[in-house]
């Protein structure tokens, strides 16, 4: 904001004169800024569609193609659709499992990482830096990068997304929490101190009653997103549903029921998913609605 | 918060204190006895105590000496005596006829020297492996008789494996397998091979200092030309797949913003009197979010190929849900009276969103796309693995391939490189952009989803 009131002995014409150089100055930037921002949209678009193997144009006139045909097997095999639910319904388990898992355990790692790098709370106070760069590293890996390598170590199944999600979601949650430890209060920890009580103890019984609803309404997010990357990393070799998908996918033709029956099981489960979650978090955060 | 009832008495009070803490009591050791029967029962349910028999140690032992070293293959062929060396065995990392590494001295008979006095011979007829503290191998191969090996007397220790038609011998200086085709040895080194050039480029082995010389002199151009076209290492189409992944980030994530402004104010109650568009419009992209970003993917690489621009899209589309349904957010909490400002000075409806509506919105909107660029990187990275592009891609193949593990940790290293420089990036930018602590914090909390 232009700061008008600074010199109090201007007359008006000056402070209109040095308003509208104002305005002239800002509209030259954002029009400058806009011209750059669509020169680099334009050109990154015509790089991509460059170098892509179908162009964008016709590509669009095909975009339904596939939906209608999976959609048109699917409907003419309706009655087959139960029963194709009901042979995915396990792998589907498993991509929940999974998803469910390594919030579970991205959580506990995650609350470990961000005490031990709160200032107040951490156990070692010099270590602090240390453990925040655990936690970007943590965050920066894609899953995809560990769950290839852990697929090759362990063989395909849920282990190795489960381990490469979980990673993600303790360096991802890990800085969340410790923004939540920023604000909480460190009274009851010094209270415990002062009767002589362990760190593990202090951290159990001052910190995470105050923080626990935050946490857990930060870890319910994370498994919606965790239920995706868990479906992705099927795709890729690991498991659940996402596996599913891609064998039914590479059938081709005549089996697209199936594919049909496993987008509709994974979209109803994100929707509900959705849909609990934030009933809940709404929960958590606002209190119950007595 | 438990608040009791005033008109309680002591004792009322007590009792009713008892029975908090006893259900407290019992909410603390039920939780965590729920999450550890959860716990095992996925221990079971995923089969964990099967998988060490699946493990490999034997991968995982490959996989972390390759990312860090490499080998040299000295290879003789046993039909007709001629001997080649090649890095990692590749053609594109073979020696040019007659020449060698200083170690491997080429002849009639020729001497690879391992190294701590390990020597291999590899003669006109017989292969010799000189070992010290051990003693002299000497392995004859044929076609007619396989390999005919002579070991020094006594006990074969197990890192050696002697049969009818192979000899395998492992030390730490190096490997040496003798079968009746062909004999070969094994010289491991640490680093990555080849980095900056290749073998046929004259600038191999140079030192930093000959270089720089060199590119003063006018060679700088085809210095740069033979580092950028190196075939072992491929940094063009890397530095590509690098442009790729960020350009599907960018587009994809800015792309959404564009299309999701104007749909989100179609979301509003403020804005849009017409229950049923809002409620369509809402729909709309709890069905484009719901769909998820895999199912996406899969449907428009069948429209559009592999390509960057598949995954650009992809994320244009999923995105466009996402952000749809915050912008809306942001545009509902609107302060009406700056609104009013506006319209009072006689402005028309285009001028009020303008100058009423933009302004408060932008920081939010800003961070947000901001804050989506960064986890979009990583998202394009897997993105790329499924529709075929970008650094994604590579990485896959060179996982597939299960050797080039060197590239397949040059290419981690890459993308966490990436993906912190975005993420410090985009920090830098939205501090810029918005000054305002308090903006910043609530915008957070918001797109801690993403």
């Amino acid at each position: 904001m232009a700061d008008l009131s600074a010199a109090p002995n201007m007359s008006v014409d000056q402070i209109r004169e040095s308003y509208t150089a104002l305005t002239r100055r800002k509209r030259v930037y954002g029009g400058i800024l806009l011209v750059v921002f669509v020169a680099l949209m334009a050109a990154g678009f015509r790089t991509a569609d460059d170098r892509n193997a179908g162009s964008f144009s016709d590509g669009i006139g095909r975009l339904f193609d596939y939906p209608a045909e999976v959609l048109g097997e699917a409907a003419e095999k309706i009655a087959l659709m139960p029963g194709h639910m009901a042979h995915f319904f396990p792998a589907l388990v498993e991509t929940l499992n999974i998803a469910a898992a390594s919030t579970l355990i991205g959580a506990l790692a995650g609350t470990v990482l961000s005490l031990l790098s709160t200032r107040g709370m951490a156990r070692w106070p010099r270590l602090i830096p240390v453990f925040r760069r655990i936690m970007d590293i943590c965050r920066a890996i894609p899953e995809i990068v560990i769950a290839l390598v852990l697929i090759f170590l362990l063989g395909g199944g849920p282990v190795p997304a489960m381990i490469a999600i979980a990673i993600h979601t303790a360096g991802a949650l890990g800085k969340l929490f410790s923004e939540v430890n920023e604000n909480a209060s460190l009274k009851p920890v010094e209270g415990l101190q002062s009767v002589g009580a362990t760190w593990a103890q202090r951290m159990f019984l001052g910190v995470i009653p105050q923080v626990g609803p935050n946490y857990v309404s930060y870890a319910l997010l994370r498994f919606e997103i965790n239920i995706r990357a868990s479906a992705i990393l099927g795709f890729v070799g690991a498991g659940g549903i996402g596996y599913e998908l891609r064998n039914s996918m590479s059938w081709g033709q005549g089996r697209y029921d199936e594919a049909a029956a496993i987008f509709v099981l994974l979209f109803a489960t994100i929707v509900i998913v959705d849909q609990a979650s934030g009933h809940l978090r709404d929960r958590l955060t606002h209190g119950a609605k007595a | 918060m438990t608040t009791f009832s005033t008109d309680l008495g002591i004792e009322g009070l007590k009792s009713e204190t008892d029975r908090l803490f006893a259900r407290k009591r019992i909410i603390n050791f039920a939780l965590p006895v729920l999450v550890l029967l959860y716990l095992g029962y996925v221990f079971f349910a995923f089969e964990i105590p099967a998988l060490w028999q699946k493990a490999s140690i034997e991968n995982a032992r490959t996989l972390v000496s390759d990312s860090y070293s490499y080998k040299t293959h000295v290879t003789r062929d046993n039909r007709d005596a001629s001997v080649s060396v090649a890095i990692e065995g590749e053609r594109k990392g073979a020696y040019p006829d007659g020449m060698s590494p200083e170690w491997v001295s080429l002849g009639e008979t020729t001497v690879i020297d391992l190294e701590d006095g390990h020597v291999v011979r590899f003669g006109p007829e017989t292969i010799e492996y000189d070992i010290p503290g051990y003693g002299l191998i000497r392995a004859t191969p044929s076609r007619s008789k396989g390999v005919q090996a002579e070991l020094p007397a006594g006990p074969v220790p197990e890192w050696i494996n002697v049969s009818k038609n192979r000899l395998a011998i492992k030390t730490e200086a190096g490997r040496l397998t003798v079968t009746r085709n062909r004999s070969e040895v094994f010289r491991y080194f640490t680093g990555w091979e080849l980095f900056f050039f290749t073998l046929d480029s004259p600038y191999h082995g140079m030192s930093l200092p000959d270089l720089a010389g060199r590119a003063v002199s006018g060679e700088a151009g085809a210095i740069f030309n033979d580092f950028w076209t190196n075939k072992m290492w491929r940094h063009q189409d890397v530095a590509w797949a690098i442009v790729e992944t960020l350009l599907m980030a960018f587009l994809g994530t800015l792309g959404a913003g564009l299309v999701a402004l104007p749909l989100a104010f179609l979301a509003t109650r403020n804005f849009m009197p017409i229950r049923a568009i809002r409620f369509a419009t809402r729909r709309v992209f709890d069905f484009v979010r719901g769909v998820d970003s895999l199912i996406w993917t899969v449907v428009l690489s069948r429209a559009f190929g592999p390509g960057p621009l598949t995954g650009a899209l992809a994320i244009l589309v999923t995105d466009t849900g996402t952000f749809g349904k915050i912008f809306s957010e942001a545009l509902e909490n609107v302060d009406q009276k700056q609104i009013e400002g506006v319209q009072s000075t006689g402005a028309r409806a285009i001028q009020r969103y303008r100058f009423g509506v933009i302004p408060q919105v932008t920081p939010v909107l800003l961070s947000q796309l901001l804050y989506f660029l960064e986890s979009n990187t990583r998202s394009a990275t897997i993105i790329g693995a499924i529709t075929g592009g970008g650094i994604g891609l590579l990485l896959t193949q060179a996982i597939i391939t299960q050797k080039d593990w060197e590239e397949v940790a040059y290419y981690i290293v890459l993308i966490i490189l990436m993906v912190m420089l975005m993420d410090w990036f985009s920090g830098w930018l939205r501090r810029r952009l918005i000054k305002g602590e308090v903006s910043e914090k609530k915008a957070k909390r918001k797109s801690a989803k993403a």
